[in-house]
């Protein structure tokens, strides 16, 4: 149980990692909501999952996952209302002949 | 095990400044609101391990609920508010 709960959670630490990264290198706003909503929505629910098999049967198994599935609800949503208000204020994606 | 908990509070750690630099340097404002989501969505993770650390998970859950239906109204209303009036 322990070992399978380490193993999660350093799955969801490196899919973390690389979201970060991508926010640091990515070049535009649209670009850069990959790296927020897809990546960082799987390393938080694996890490999330880890903690839950953690803790055993019971109560705190259940609670963590009422977290879990409220963050895999709401991060693809906070995303893209996001993304949608930059198109609709007028923010252009970066194309290959502005490079 | 424990030991292990305080590395991954370390690492979260981390990830908040990184994304600390996109929200101060970011280009246009929505790159600091889609900062502001990363870093809360740490921020959750942080309070569970920190919970797990403590050994008081049931308390901790009930605060990572409340800060990310928080995160969730607030991106809201900064997204809707700059979608009527464009940006800046």
């Amino acid at each position: 149980m322990v070992i399978l709960a380490v193993g999660l959670i350093l799955f969801g630490v490196f899919f973390l990692v690389v979201a970060a990264i991508g926010t640091l290198r990515l070049p535009d706003v649209f670009t850069r909501s990959h790296a927020v909503s897809l990546t960082d929505s799987l390393g938080a629910i694996c890490v999330l999952a880890g903690l839950s098999i953690y803790q055993g049967f019971g109560i705190n198994m259940l609670k963590i996952l009422v977290v879990l599935v409220l963050l895999l609800l709401l991060n693809p949503v906070i995303a893209h209302a996001t993304v949608r208000a930059a198109y609709r204020a007028g923010v252009k994606p970066q194309t290959e002949e502005d490079q | 095990m424990i030991n292990f908990f305080l590395f991954l509070l370390i690492i979260l750690s981390v990830l908040i400044l990184v994304y600390l630099y996109r929200v101060i340097q970011g280009p246009t404002v929505f790159d600091r609101v889609l900062g502001l989501n990363g870093i809360s969505t740490k921020a959750i993770i942080l309070v569970v391990v920190m919970g797990t650390v403590y050994d008081r998970v049931e308390m901790f859950v009930d605060i990572s609920t409340g800060y990310a239906l928080l995160n969730l109204v607030g991106a809201f209303a900064i997204a809707k508010f700059l979608e009527q009036r464009g940006a800046p």
